[in-house]
C-alpha cells in the first residue's frame, strides 16, 4: 500500500507549523488556567427565602477544563469514526494512521474526563462515583470499548491487518455518543447531571467566555497531538513496510545463493 | 437459510461429540455460581438480593467461553478457509455460528437458573418474563460474540483481548437483563416488562451491527 516509500530521515515528528501550534496550545493552557482559577468567581447562590448560601463554590473552576475534554474526546472519536469508515471505502493507510491516532487522544481525553469529573462529583454530589447515573456509565463504556480498541491494534504484528477490524470497532463505539449526549434528556430521573446550560445561555460574561476558551484551546491541544500521533503511525506504516520488504529482499538473495550453488 | 442451519448443525454436532459444553462449561457456570456463595458469606438473603446479577455475570463469563470455543473449532487446520472457499455465505457463516452459540447459551441458562434456585433460594415470580428476557438477551450476545470472536480468531491474545472488546458493548444489555430477572424473581418492584422491551430492543440493534459489521469484517 505505501509501495517502495523510504524512510524519512526525522529527527522528531514535529514541523514548522505544528511547532507554532504547540506553543498556542501551551500558552493558551496557561492562560486558561489564570482565567479558570483566579478570574473568574466561584459559584456561589443565595436561597430566596433563607439566604443560605449554595452552589458549586471554588469546585465550579474545574468545568472550565471537565467541560471542554468532553467536547474533544466527542470530536476525537467522530474523527475517528470517520477516519475508519473512509479506510473502509478507500483502503488508505492515510485513513487509518488518522483513526488510530484520533482515537488514541480521544482514550487520553476520555479518562481525563472521567478523572476531572470524579474529583468535581466529590464536594458537589458528595460522592467520587454514581453507579447509577447514565451518563457516567455511558462514559465509562465509552472508554472502555476505545481500550478494547487499542488493544485490538496492538494485538496484531502488521498495522494494515489491524486496520480492518479496527475500523469496524470504531464505528460500532461510536454508536455510544449519541447515547452519553442525549442521556440526560431520554434518562432524567437517572442521572445527576444537569441539562445543557451553555446551550440555553444560561451562562454569561467572563464565565461564558472562559468556557468558549477552554473549548478552544482543547481544541488546539487535540489538533496538535492527533498531528504528532498521525506522524508516528504514518511512520509505523513505514517501518513495518520496509521490515516486510527487507525480508524479501534477503530470502530472494539467499535463494539466489542456494540456486547458484 | 440452508447455509445457516448447515452452519448451526456442524458446530452442534461438533459440540454434541465433543461434549466441551456439558463436560467444561456447564461445570464451569456451576463453580462461579458457589465462588459467589462462598464470597458473599454463604448470607442466603443476600445470594436471593443479588441473585438475577450473579446469574447474567455467569452467563457472560461462560458466553465468552462458548464464543472462544466455536472460534477454535474454525481455527484448527484452517477450517475457516475451508468454510470460506465452500461457496457458503459469509452471512449465513456468521448467522449459522451465532444460532449454534445461542442455542447452546440457552442450555446454558437453563442450567444457571436451576442453579440460583436451588442455591439460592431464588422464586420465579414471573416465568415469562423470565424465558422472554433469557431468550432476547441470549440471541444479543452470541450477535455481537460471533463478530467479535471472529475478529479477535487468529490472534495469539484472543482470549483476553475477546472479553475487552466483548464486555463494554453489553453492559447496557446486562443492566436491562439484570433488573428484568429482578422483577420475575420478585427481588425489586420494578417493571420488568419496561426493562424487557429495553432488552428486545438493545437485541434488535445489536444483532442488525452484528450482521452490518459481518459484512465490513469478512474479506472479498
Amino acid at each position: 500500500m505505501t509501495g517502495n516509500v523510504q524512510m524519512p530521515d526525522l529527527k522528531n515528528t514535529s514541523s514548522k507549523g505544528s511547532k507554532i501550534l504547540g506553543v498556542s496550545s501551551l500558552v493558551g493552557f496557561a492562560v486558561l488556567v489564570v482565567l479558570a482559577f483566579f478570574l473568574t468567581d466561584p459559584d456561589i447562590r443565595f436561597h430566596p427565602e433563607t439566604g443560605e448560601e449554595f452552589g458549586q463554590f471554588d469546585a465550579v473552576r474545574l468545568l472550565y477544563i471537565h467541560v471542554p475534554l468532553i467536547s474533544v474526546t466527542y470530536l476525537a472519536f467522530v474523527i475517528c469514526a470517520i477516519a475508519s469508515a473512509g479506510y473502509l471505502i478507500r483502503r488508505t493507510l492515510w485513513w487509518d494512521s488518522l483513526a488510530h491516532s484520533s482515537a488514541e487522544v480521544g482514550t487520553l481525553t476520555c479518562a481525563l474526563v472521567l478523572a476531572t469529573g470524579s474529583i468535581w462529583g466529590r464536594p458537589v454530589w458528595n460522592t467520587w462515583w454514581e453507579w447509577g447515573d447514565v451518563r457516567i456509565m455511558s462514559t465509562l463504556i465509552l472508554f472502555l470499548m476505545f481500550l478494547g480498541y487499542l488493544a485490538l491494534r496492538r494485538a496484531f504484528e502488521s498495522p494494515q491487518r489491524a486496520a480492518r477490524p479496527a475500523a469496524v470497532v470504531a464505528l460500532i463505539a461510536v454508536l455510544d455518543i449519541p447515547l452519553i449526549n442525549r442521556s440526560v434528556e431520554w434518562w432524567g430521573n437517572r442521572t445527576l447531571h444537569q441539562k445543557s446550560t451553555l446551550s440555553e445561555f444560561k451562562i454569561e460574561d467572563l464565565t461564558l467566555f472562559t468556557l468558549m476558551f477552554g473549548i478552544l484551546i482543547s481544541l488546539l491541544v487535540m489538533t496538535w497531538l492527533i498531528l504528532h500521533r498521525f506522524r508516528i503511525a504514518w511512520l509505523e506504516h513505514i517501518e513495518f513496510e520496509q521490515g516486510v520488504q527487507t525480508a524479501i529482499e534477503e530470502r530472494r538473495q539467499i535463494d539466489t545463493k542456494e540456486k547458484q550453488r | 437459510m440452508t447455509d445457516i442451519w448447515l452452519i448451526a448443525r456442524k458446530d452442534l454436532k461438533i459440540e454434541m461429540r465433543s461434549r466441551v459444553l456439558m463436560n467444561q462449561v456447564a461445570p464451569f457456570a456451576l463453580i462461579i455460581l458457589v465462588l459467589f456463595g462462598i464470597a458473599l458469606d454463604a448470607d442466603q438473603k443476600s445470594l436471593r438480593n443479588f441473585a438475577s446479577g450473579l446469574f447474567w455475570i455467569s452467563v457472560l463469563l461462560c458466553a465468552l467461553m462458548a464464543i472462544a470455543r466455536s472460534m477454535t473449532i474454525e481455527r484448527d487446520e484452517g477450517a475457516l478457509v475451508g468454510l470460506n472457499l465452500s461457496g457458503v455465505d459469509p452471512s449465513g457463516v456468521f448467522l449459522g455460528k451465532a444460532c449454534a452459540i445461542a442455542i447452546q447459551l440457552l442450555v446454558l441458562e437453563v442450567f444457571l437458573g436451576v442453579g440460583i434456585i436451588l442455591l439460592y433460594g431464588s422464586e420465579v415470580e414471573d416465568l415469562w418474563l423470565l424465558i422472554s428476557t433469557g431468550l432476547f438477551a441470549c440471541i444479543a450476545v452470541s450477535a455481537l460474540g460471533t463478530i467479535f470472536g471472529f475478529l479477535a480468531s487468529g490472534l495469539g491474545v484472543r482470549e483476553t483481548l475477546l472479553p475487552i472488546l466483548l464486555l463494554p458493548l453489553l453492559l447496557p444489555l446486562l443492566i436491562g437483563a439484570t433488573r428484568a430477572f429482578d422483577d420475575a424473581l420478585g427481588i425489586a418492584a420494578v417493571n420488568g416488562w419496561n426493562w424487557f422491551a429495553f432488552v428486545a430492543g438493545l437485541t434488535v440493534i445489536l444483532t442488525g451491527v452484528g450482521v452490518a459489521a459481518n459484512y465490513l469484517i469478512v474479506e472479498n
